[in-house]
């Protein structure tokens, strides 16, 4: 048992190296523009992770994710430009005097990102989350409309609809894939832990739990509070990567997007929301192609812009319709499950042979 | 305010009042008998709208052919979201079903910008339905009367169908106890089907009267205007005809009374209704007419 426990901490070092490694060739090798999809697809791994723990783990509907990425990125937006942009920026109203001056490194902003996110998360979990199903789905879906009005009302502070430019930018394939294996690891830890449990406990029937003596609306409240926090650290590193924020990204297209990749992946498998995040963000490029203007044997096709997402809701409806566990279920790609089939071809190769 | 700005914005509240007591009743009608936020309704509004906007404009058919047409398709095309989005999920947990809902809305949505472009277009009104009245200051269209009178017979021929008839004796059944009334032979896909033909017809005309009271037409035109009717309908008590009347009506009027004392916070507006929602769902969540129904074992 022991040794086994060594050999698979072993293997993950092994699998960290190679990762690394591949991260390395990547920064060097590749080109910005696939560089940068690559940072895209670290930060819907961690949405996806992020959306798993509430939705997968915990069982609860929460459409606000877009809301919570959106204070996360202006959060981060505002803690990091440089006062002299800021004020070439707000030209409409002039921006507060206590955030004007202010100019703070990255890895404090992104954590800043995140504990306000988690703020917002506490806050709007506490009425929010006494609700369940279609009801959470629906208050949480009206939060995060909430906040992106306010957002683009609060002029002197987040510069309105006019959004904001300027943000110091990240290239580095290490901050975003750095960040999204944090992560897992990180989510991990906590489903594996007596708090994930209780999660998937509540996830499978509340009554039962609540009757085990599980505090329902402090774990409900945990799970969501996380939740927030990372999806507020995808929302600055969202604003890293592509340099501007305004109020019209973070609509609910944002979240529906998540979704797409937690339902694809499994819900309740967090190995399963990182390769669908991957997949989906690079279908996301690949698919630009069908909304380019082309000719097939002759017919010139305009471009039909729009097709990309038919496609994501087919997607989403045939998976959710006839494949609704996903790609991984609730399984996870780990050494057990490694090993195991491993066992299994072993075993399968002995009785062939006797 | 001078009263003739407050008695225009009784009229326009009344209007809005009552696209969103029509609208609201296909959610509540749907999520009585399914429990099921029918997301896809919201977007059978613009579907409606864009069939009345083609059907006028490109094949030039008088308006009122146009609109039958633009009513019996959106109907087939409500029923056919049932059968195929939600039907072969009625035993999966309420998650997928809702994963579904939220599918089929974004799908329509996204058809609706490849095929038509998100650009939104003018909808042609029809000169016979719209024409300025003047009475004393005030002048307003005459929307502002034909809406409401459309959506008053509207409430009166449901509510009688629900209760007069034995397919909305049916109804009744089946959304106070889904099993049971199976059992009881009431065929309950027949009935899911019917409700969805009535719900989505009040979509439909809902959307034509809409586009005429908001004369544009595009692509993601209905998602605010369905929300805020789910919002009316929750308000309402949900699963109540009455309720969803009451709702929108109430919604309509806050709203507009809103925009009209307090012009400094209108842009937070759609802000408002969600505001209205959680509160409602903290303080009643049974909805103003509804029964508070705590969840067995």
């Amino acid at each position: 048992m022991d040794k086994n426990k060594r050999s698979k901490n072993i293997l993950t070092i092994m699998v960290l190296i190679l990762v690394c490694g591949l991260l390395y060739w990547s920064q060097i090798n590749l080109n910005s523009f696939y560089i940068r999809i690559l940072n895209l697809a670290a930060i819907f791994a961690i949405l996806g992770l992020s959306m798993n723990l509430v939705l997968g783990f915990t069982g609860m509907f929460s459409l606000g994710h877009s809301g919570f990425m959106c204070v996360g990125a202006y959060t981060a937006a505002i803690l990091t430009m440089s006062p002299a942009s800021k004020e070439l920026i707000y030209y409409m109203v002039p921006i507060t005097p206590a955030l004007a001056q202010i100019e703070w490194p990255i890895f404090p902003a992104i954590i800043a990102a995140g504990l306000m996110a988690a703020l917002f998360g506490l806050l709007v979990g506490i009425p929010a989350l006494r609700l369940r199903d279609d009801y959470l789905a629906i208050a949480t879906l009206g939060f995060a409309e909430i906040i992106r009005i306010v957002v683009t009302n609060t002029v002197s502070i987040t510069n309105g609809s006019l959004g904001l430019k300027n943000i110091p930018s990240i290239n580095s394939i290490w901050v975003y894939w750095g960040a999204a294996i944090l992560t897992l690891l990180i989510l991990k830890r906590m489903i594996n832990s007596s708090w994930g449990y209780a999660f998937r406990a509540i996830r499978d029937n509340e009554i039962a739990a609540e009757a085990m003596g599980i505090s329902i609306f402090k774990h409900k409240l945990i799970s969501f509070t996380i939740g927030a926090f990372f999806a507020g650290i995808a929302g600055a590193l969202m604003g890293f990567l592509i340099t501007s924020v305004d109020p019209t990204m973070f609509r609910f297209l944002f979240t529906f997007q998540i979704l797409l990749i937690v339902v694809l992946g499994g819900m309740g498998s967090l190995t399963g929301s990182v390769i669908s995040a991957v997949v989906i963000t690079i279908m996301m490029e690949v698919l630009r192609v069908v909304e380019q203007p082309m000719s097939i044997l002759g017919l010139n096709i305009p471009g039909l812009s729009g097709m990309r997402m038919v496609i994501f809701s087919v997607l989403l409806l045939l998976v959710i319709l006839f494949y609704r566990q996903g790609l991984m279920g609730t399984k996870e790609f780990n050494w057990d499950w490694v090993l195991g089939k491993f066992d299994q071809i072993k075993s399968r190769r002995r009785g062939e042979a006797a | 305010m001078s009263m003739d700005i407050f008695l225009q914005n009784i009229a326009n509240s009344i209007t809005l009042g009552s696209l969103y007591a029509l609208i609201a009743i296909g959610y509540t009608m749907v999520y009585g008998i399914l429990r099921l936020i029918n997301f896809a309704h919201a977007d059978l509004l613009m579907v409606a709208s864009y069939i009345a906007f083609y059907g006028i404009l490109i094949f030039t058919l008088p308006w009122y052919i146009a609109f039958a047409i633009a009513i019996v398709l959106t109907t087939l095309l409500g029923i056919g979201i049932e059968k195929a989005a939600y039907r072969p999920l009625r035993n999966a947990p309420r998650i997928s079903v809702l994963i579904s809902a939220i599918g089929v809305s974004f799908l329509l949505e996204n058809i609706g910008i490849v095929a038509i472009g998100a650009r939104p277009k003018s909808f042609p009104r029809p000169s016979e339905l719209v024409w300025n009245i003047h009475v004393g200051n005030i002048s307003f269209l005459s929307l502002t009367i034909i809406i409401p009178t459309v959506t008053l017979l509207l409430l009166v021929a449901v509510t009688l169908m629900v209760k007069k008839t034995k397919i909305g004796m049916a109804m009744r059944a089946v959304s106070r106890d889904f099993e049971t009334s199976s059992l009881m032979a009431v065929n309950v896909n027949k009935v899911i089907t019917a409700t969805f033909a009535v719900g989505s017809s009040l979509a439909a005309i809902g959307g034509l009267m809409w586009s005429m009271q908001y004369p544009q037409v595009d692509p993601l035109m209905g998602v605010f205007p369905g929300l805020k009717c789910f919002i009316a309908a929750v308000m309402g008590g949900i699963g109540s005809i009455p309720g969803a009347m009451l709702g929108g009506f109430v919604l309509g009027f806050c709203e507009v009374m809103l925009v009209g004392f307090f012009p400094a916070v209108s842009g937070y507006r759609d802000a408002f209704a969600f505001v209205i929602l959680i509160l409602i769902l903290l303080f009643r969540p049974g909805g103003i007419l509804g029964e508070n129904v705590v969840e067995k074992v």
